[in-house]
């Protein structure tokens, strides 16, 4: 698996909001990459940073308020920040294509869903005409198992239910075979049974369209089923990358370690919930030292003081944590011989 | 739809009906027999009385009411005190004079209100905003009057560029086909009298289009606003669109639709705007038809002129309505 070809490499990006009350780093030094065909999962609770990661690759970050400041974010040889506006038109929705969360609103409500997916065609392929986009449409629709896909053609969003749309959203998105689809929780708003149709899907497509896919979501039930590799986010940086299964078995960041114990185990017994005590810091709220030290238990001074680097702590697996760091390993022991 | 539309001028009929009847009460309370003023002050008692009988001003009001709803129902909408010609057939002329101002004023206001509109919510906060909206907000607390005044000075009488008033050059007037003057104009091939149509039409239409630009400018950017934060519009910058077809297909249709009503409740407001702009530029339209039949106590050209002002408003608000279930497919109206 490893030797397979990187297809999206994003080192150091920041992006910073600059509002009346101060600027925030919601994405502060992120780094990450996605293979070709794999599944990286971007986990986190909301407003870490998740969104913004996306739509900074996409280059839609809102501006104002929003500008990509630092970092470089790779992509078949060009760094995606140095495109100017009408190169980076050729790459969104062509190489690298997105989902969001919303379907009821994703979708212009006064076109037809035939209008809106051959758009997506003709933007990038208008020497190929119009018939080549409505078979193409057809085509799309069909491969998301919509029912009646020419029909649908003529019908208008409102006409759909939140699963229709969020599969037109995924046949839309997949229209021009692009490298990268990136899914910003896509199934959030859809109730539980649509919610793992859409995921099964979207886990089918990219075994079959062999896309790279970035799967940015809150539940780490979704990672478990669909991910093969997970980065964890927090207050707008990274704070845990690890393959899917090591992050379940053997976390190593304390948050994540939190996270993972607060999912419910059906195949334990369990009388409470745990859940993590306090709150995500906004991001820009804090100045100095590991973002998480406040609710974190194995907390000692240098984690009020000094940002931690982004520890190796194994050959697959890293963590944000000056546990991993060489002297940490013993502040760790006498935190956990302390409680 | 087809049935939604018979409805609506169904239910129209009872709106005209109590509007034909506040008029004929209002017409009665002016002061002044019509007779009298017809024959002067030097009449007669007798002829006066003789006329008054001939006008059928002796009857009770409420017969004089009745006939003339029989004569609407059968297209009759009264003769002229004053001219004694058919007012169906004299109020023509005026009418295309109105409406031919009243449609270049809002084709200006649209036209230049939208894109305005477009352009400070695309660039908000730029200079182009900042500029747009100061205008806007003087243009909405204009008053008409002052303003055609003010351009008659300024462009009129100091530049002498355009002419102040009249609706044709008074030395080459144009042969009235439809006395839609820039289609008589076109279909004669009267190129000359074509641009001096517009000339004429330049310094009132501009006048009376300022307020409602205004207030289609400062609609459409509120509303391109608000659609421009929306879901879909980061779909379509997604796909790879222009940020052009962005605002202008995806953005522009969604946000349309409020400034639809203004358009409509605006074009109405014009066509009372249109009498006090027809004053001022001697335009001789509606308006100016209907004010001098006052000064002659001229009942039927008063009556009928208010009517077919207020069949053309009601007419407009339904247009307006369908037009909404044209955009939206979300509105059905069966
Ligand atoms: N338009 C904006 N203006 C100001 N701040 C923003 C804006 N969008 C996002 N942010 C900031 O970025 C942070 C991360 O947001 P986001 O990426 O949407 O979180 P999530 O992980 O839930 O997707 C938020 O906490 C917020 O402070
Ligand atoms: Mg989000």
């Amino acid at each position: 698996m490893e030797d397979k070809k990187v297809m999206l490499e994003v080192n150091d990006l920041q992006t910073t909001f600059f509002t009346d009350s101060g600027d925030i780093p919601a994405v502060d030094h992120v780094s990450f990459h996605v293979h070709d065909g794999e599944v990286l999962g971007i986990v986190g609770e909301s407003g870490c940073g998740k969104s913004v990661t996306s739509l900074s690759i996409m280059g839609l970050v809102p501006n104002p308020p929003g500008k990509v400041v630092g970092g470089d974010i790779h992509f078949e040889d060009k760094n995606l920040l140095d495109l100017s506006e009408r190169e980076m038109r050729k790459v969104r929705g062509n190489d690298i294509a997105m989902i969001f969360q919303e379907p009821m609103t994703s979708l212009n409500p006064l076109f037809t869903i035939g209008h809106q997916m051959m758009e997506a065609v003709l933007i990038h392929h208008k020497k190929k005409g119009k018939q080549y986009a409505k078979d193409r449409c057809i085509e799309m629709l069909e491969l998301v198992e919509l029912p009646r896909a020419k029909d649908l053609m003529d019908e208008y969003p409102h006409q759909l239910s939140g699963g229709m749309r969020q599969r037109v959203m995924i046949a839309m998105a997949l229209i021009c075979d692009p490298k990268v689809l990136i899914a910003d929780e896509p199934t959030t708003a859809l109730d539980v049974t649509t919610q793992s149709q859409i995921l099964k899907l979207i886990k089918e497509l990219n075994d079959r369209l062999n896309t790279a896919l970035l799967l940015i979501t809150h539940d780490l039930g979704v990672v478990a089923k669909t991910c093969e590799r997970v980065i964890v986010m927090y207050s707008g940086q990274v704070i845990e990358e690890a393959p899917v299964d090591k992050l379940f078995d053997s976390p190593k960041h304390p948050y994540t370690q939190g996270l993972i114990q607060s999912v419910p185990d059906v195949r334990k017994k369990q009388d409470r919930l745990y859940s993590i005590e306090g709150n995500v810091p906004l991001p820009g709220s804090i100045h100095k030292g590991c973002r998480f030290a406040d609710r974190c238990k194995f907390a000692f001074d240098r984690c009020f003081n000094e940002n931690p680097e982004f520890y190796q702590t194994s050959d697959v697996q890293k963590a944000r944590c000056f546990l991993y760091d060489k002297e940490g390993a013993v502040e760790h022991d006498k935190a956990l011989t302390r409680s | 739809m087809l049935s939604y539309t018979l409805k609506r001028i169904f239910q129209l009929i009872p709106v005209l009906l109590g509007m034909t009847f506040i008029v004929s009460m209002l017409i009665r309370a002016i002061p002044g027999n019509p007779a009298q003023v017809i024959l002067g002050q030097q009449a007669t008692a007798e002829a006066v009385q003789a006329l008054t009988e001939k006008l059928g001003l002796d009857k009770p009001w409420y017969i004089q009411y009745i006939d003339y709803l029989k004569g609407i129902l059968t297209g009759d909408l009264g003769e002229s005190f004053r001219t004694h010609a058919p007012v169906v057939e004299e109020i023509w002329p005026y009418l295309a004079a109105t409406v031919e101002l009243a449609v270049f004023a809002m084709i200006i206001a649209i036209f230049i209100g939208i894109n305005a509109g477009i352009v400070s919510a695309w660039f908000q906060n730029s200079w182009f905003d900042y500029i747009a909206m100061v205008l806007a907000l003087v243009g909405v607390s204009m008053p008409i009057f002052w303003l055609g005044l003010l351009g008659q000075w300024g462009f009129a009488l100091e530049l002498n560029w355009l002419p102040t008033t009249g609706r044709e050059s008074v030395r080459d007037p144009v042969n009235a086909i439809t006395n839609f003057y820039i289609i008589d104009t076109i279909i004669q091939g009267e190129w000359g009298q074509l641009k001096e149509v517009i000339r004429h039409l330049i310094l009132p239409g501009l006048s009376l289009a300022t307020i409602p630009m205004a207030i289609i400018a400062r609609m459409t950017r509120s509303s391109m606003l608000e659609v421009m934060r929306s879901d879909y519009i980061r779909t379509a910058k997604a796909k790879g669109q222009k940020m052009f077809f962005v605002i202008y297909k995806h953005a522009l249709k969604n946000a349309f639709i409020p400034v639809l009503t203004i358009i409509g409740l605006q074009l109405g407001l014009l066509l009372g705007g249109a009498i006090l702009t027809e004053t001022i530029f001697a335009w001789p339209g509606i308006g100016r038809y209907i004010y001098d039949a006052i000064g002659f106590r001229d009942y039927p050209v008063i009556q009928s002129g208010i009517l077919v002002v207020a069949f053309i408003f009601v007419m407009i608000n339904l247009i307006v309505d369908l037009l909404y279930s044209f955009i939206d497919p979300r509105i059905k109206y069966d």
